[in-house]
């Protein structure tokens, strides 16, 4: 790894944001704090989702007190899978996927073994507020398992690929695939070593792939080409994530989406704090988007509107 | 979008106010800026002498009165003598009285004295017109003509007084100067010529300090005012303006020492010369004064100590603003490391770090048990912090064993943050390994190290509890930090491949 420093007038030129800037200019001043709730607790972001006509992962229980925590084999003894999640986790912390349940026994995407009692402990700490921000008191989600889609078959390891599109005042202005590896465990979350692929706005097609902030061509695992990869589906992910924004009333929003074989597009989970990866993945700052978003002013447009817009001034090809 | 301007205001404002409250501190109230400055003292005592004869004796002594001196510390002792001080503060005189005394009388005044560094000596209201010097016969014509002679050749008070010193010291005086020196003393003669053109004058007296020197007498000097200020002018020897090291001693123009009742009196002077510290010298001096002092020493002793740690923590504060604004390190736990630091200042750094890192090794190896139990999250936090209070027990006993004196100072870590910081890096360990608890616990003991690092610079201890406007600055910086929409540094390298093309 190089230790070489950018010029900051470089950095700002290429419109590249910031820690500091997002913290004050963008999350501060657009995202209300009283509707923080809606994206931080997952529970609350499902039932909202489900009452706009936004498809989520199938809801299989929720364990609520240290009492409940026994009532997971039950619960889950009728699926292939579950995944546990913290209501109010952040950065992907507290996710446990159970990818196979076998006469009462639970495995891992990588095959290991899960022993109830390692579930239980799991789940007790989730309740204890272990992964929660703050540390408060939370309840554990249980999810069914996403049977992914088949069209990144080679492209993620272990684990679910997931599109991050950045929503700036309901037009989704920069996008990317996260794919897993072996050394994020099966995980999407960048900074634990998945892969990100930016991805044009405008169509959908790969970009530019990171790692760990530097630049690769190929998957680490399977070596597959990265920027080959066309994500489906793309005007509903576009439709669903401007969507996110009237149901969030979040002006600086995250939304984390899955493809589900059988179901189709699914939202995951909504980001008031979206990560700044986004850029290095797409090589280029977000700053020209958003600015030109701002440029907008008042606007009545329609989600339609709004992707459509998106779609012809934020693809990779046109010039901000 | 709102306006900014009142928050640069505020900020400036502080930044102002905190700025400005230090330098009036520093200059006002003589508080050093360095810690451990030392300044010069001196210890003057006055011996009174005189013979009593068996009747009530009533002495009158002048005490000092100098613009260039500050008075710290002064005692008058002289048993069985009744003792008043009398007059405004320019013109200060002990009294002292008895009912009866025989024989050899001693009387002592004792002062320690600071220079100020304050050598012009103001006039504090316009002095009358001197009356006029009624001359005897025999020198009336001498008189008239020395000063006119003088006179012509000067054009204000202060070149007339210079002149006429001059006149007094020339190597071929004048014959009416001659005569007139010869049943004058000098500088009762300068004040005569000087009052007589209407020339306001007086005679004072000082005493040289010199180190170590006994038995010492106080020199004439005469003050001539000029312009709002008393000139110093010594007659008998023809120089002009004060020494370094004279200290005015009475400027009543009246007698030094008075004596009814007694015979033969006399006053010896010795002296002393001493450093001490600056900074307790400015607190005695505002003591002295009782200036509204809002400073920290007005505290009992435990709480001046308790804030001594507590004004340092905005130090440590800043420290981490930084380093997570600008440089944009990551730590485990917003201000833990400052907690950190803190402890280290009790242990001192190296003994903090080998302590640190044996009670979280320690810590973790318990809590990886603990963690097979089963427990409720707040029920094994409440263990670990048990199992802490036991390590820390146990290491403070093996070094007290091993006589390993700096091991005692283990228990200034606070466990609760011990314990809170075992379990984060004992679920780090088991989410992502070893290599990022290693990390992350590393960065924080280095955030802590350089918190440790600013806070434990004597200047900077000094300045927290002596300077308190400096908080306000520091409260001006990281309201500004928190402005700060720049980019920090480490983001230049995570940037870096989009500083391209």
């Amino acid at each position: 790894m190089k230790f070489s420093f950018a010029w900051p007038s470089a950095l700002r030129n290429n419109g590249v944001l910031c820690m500091n800037k997002r913290n004050i200019d963008y999350i501060g001043r657009c995202n209300p704090r009283k509707f923080y709730k809606r994206v931080d607790d997952k529970l609350t972001t499902k039932q909202l989702a489900l009452e706009n006509n936004i498809a989520v992962p199938s809801l299989i229980g929720v364990v609520r007190e240290q009492h409940e925590i026994e009532s997971i084999p039950a619960m889950v003894a009728a699926e292939d899978g579950f995944v546990i999640k913290p209501s109010k986790g952040s950065g992907g912390k507290g996710i446990l996927v159970i990818t196979k349940v076998e006469a009462g026994r639970y495995y891992k995407p990588n095959g290991q073994e899960v022993t109830p009692s390692d579930v239980y402990r799991h789940v007790s700490n989730v309740l204890s507020g272990l992964f929660s921000l703050g540390g408060n008191p939370d309840v554990a989600i249980v999810e069914g398992l996403i049977q992914f889609d088949p069209v990144f078959d080679g492209y993620s390891y272990e684990g679910v690929p997931d599109i991050r599109l950045i929503v700036y005042k309901g037009f989704p202005v920069m996008g990317m695939l996260r794919l897993s590896t072996a050394a994020s465990d099966g995980k999407a979350n960048l900074h634990q070593g998945a892969v990100g692929v930016g991805v044009d706005i405008g169509t959908g097609k790969g970009l530019h792939a990171v790692q760990f902030d530097q630049p690769i061509e190929f998957h680490p695992d399977t070596n597959k080409k990265l920027i080959d990869i066309e994500v489906p589906h793309w005007d509903f992910l576009l439709h669903t994530a401007s969507k996110a924004y009237e149901m969030s009333e979040m002006g600086y929003l995250g939304t984390d989406m899955v493809l589900d074989r059988d179901k189709g597009p699914l939202l995951l989970e909504l980001n008031a704090r979206p990560g700044l990866a986004i850029q290095i993945a797409n090589n280029r700052g977000i700053l020209p988007y958003l600015d030109n978003v701002d440029k907008l002013g008042n606007h009545n447009m329609t989600v339609d509107e709004r992707v459509e817009y998106a779609k012809k001034h934020f693809c990779h090809s046109a010039q901000l | 979008m709102h306006s900014k301007k009142p928050f640069y205001i505020l900020v400036a404002l502080l930044f102002i106010v905190g700025i400005a409250s230090s330098i009036f501190r520093g200059i006002e109230h003589n508080v050093p800026f360095l810690p451990g400055k030392q300044v010069q003292s001196w210890t003057v005592e006055a011996k009174v002498q005189f013979k009593a004869t068996g009747k009530p004796a009533e002495v009158s002594f002048s005490l000092p009165s100098d613009p260039a001196f500050e008075i710290l510390v002064e005692n008058p002792s002289s048993p069985g003598y009744g003792l008043s001080i009398t007059g405004d503060p320019q013109n200060k005189r002990a009294n002292w009285s008895i009912r009866s005394a025989t024989g050899q009388q001693n009387l002592y005044y004792k002062v320690t004295i600071i220079p100020t560094g304050i050598t012009k000596i103001k006039a504090i209201e316009e002095p009358k017109i001197a009356d006029t010097y009624t001359w005897p016969e025999t020198e009336k014509v001498a008189a008239e003509q020395a000063i006119e002679e003088v006179w012509a050749k000067s054009a204000t008070n202060l070149s007339f007084a210079s002149q006429l010193n001059k006149a007094f010291n020339a190597d071929e005086r004048s014959q009416n100067i001659e005569l007139l020196l010869s049943s004058n003393s000098p500088s009762k003669l300068f004040v005569h010529m000087l009052n007589n053109k209407g020339v306001p004058a007086q005679e004072v007296s000082g005493l040289y300090l010199e180190d170590q020197r006994r038995r010492q007498q106080l020199t004439n000097f005469v003050e001539v005012y000029n312009d709002g200020e008393w000139h110093l002018f010594n007659p008998s020897d023809g120089t002009q303006g004060r020494p370094d090291n004279l200290l005015l001693w009475d400027r009543s123009g009246k007698s030094t020492l008075d004596v009814i009742g007694g015979t033969n009196s006399q006053v010896n002077f010795s002296m002393l010369q001493d450093t001490r510290s600056a900074l307790a010298t400015a607190l005695d001096v505002m003591n002295n004064q009782g200036a509204l002092d809002f400073s920290l020493y007005q505290l009992p002793l435990e709480e001046q100590s308790l804030f001594k740690g507590i004004l340092l923590i905005p130090i440590g504060v800043l420290m981490v603003v930084f380093l997570r604004v600008i440089v944009g390190l990551k730590t485990s736990g917003t201000f833990m490391p400052v907690l950190i630091a803190l402890a280290f200042i009790q242990t001192t750094l190296l003994t903090g770090l080998i302590g640190f890192i044996l009670i979280v090794a320690f810590g973790l190896m318990i809590r990886s048990y603990l963690s097979q139990l089963n427990l409720l999250l707040i029920s094994r936090i409440s263990a670990v912090i048990i199992v802490v209070i036991g390590i820390i027990g146990l290491f403070t006993l093996l070094s007290y064993k091993f006589g390993l004196s700096e091991g005692l100072t283990i228990t200034f870590f606070p466990m609760i943050i011990l314990a809170w910081t075992i379990e984060r890096m004992s679920i780090l360990w088991e989410e992502e390994g070893p290599k990022e608890v290693v990390l992350q616990g590393g960065g924080s003991l280095f955030v802590a190290t350089l918190a440790y690092l600013a806070m434990s610079a004597p200047w900077i201890q000094h300045w927290v509890f002596n300077f308190l406007g400096i908080h306000l600055v520091i409260l001006a910086i990281v309201l500004l930090m928190g402005q700060y929409t720049g980019y920090r540094l480490l983001e230049l390298r995570r940037f870096k491949p989009l500083a391209g093309e």
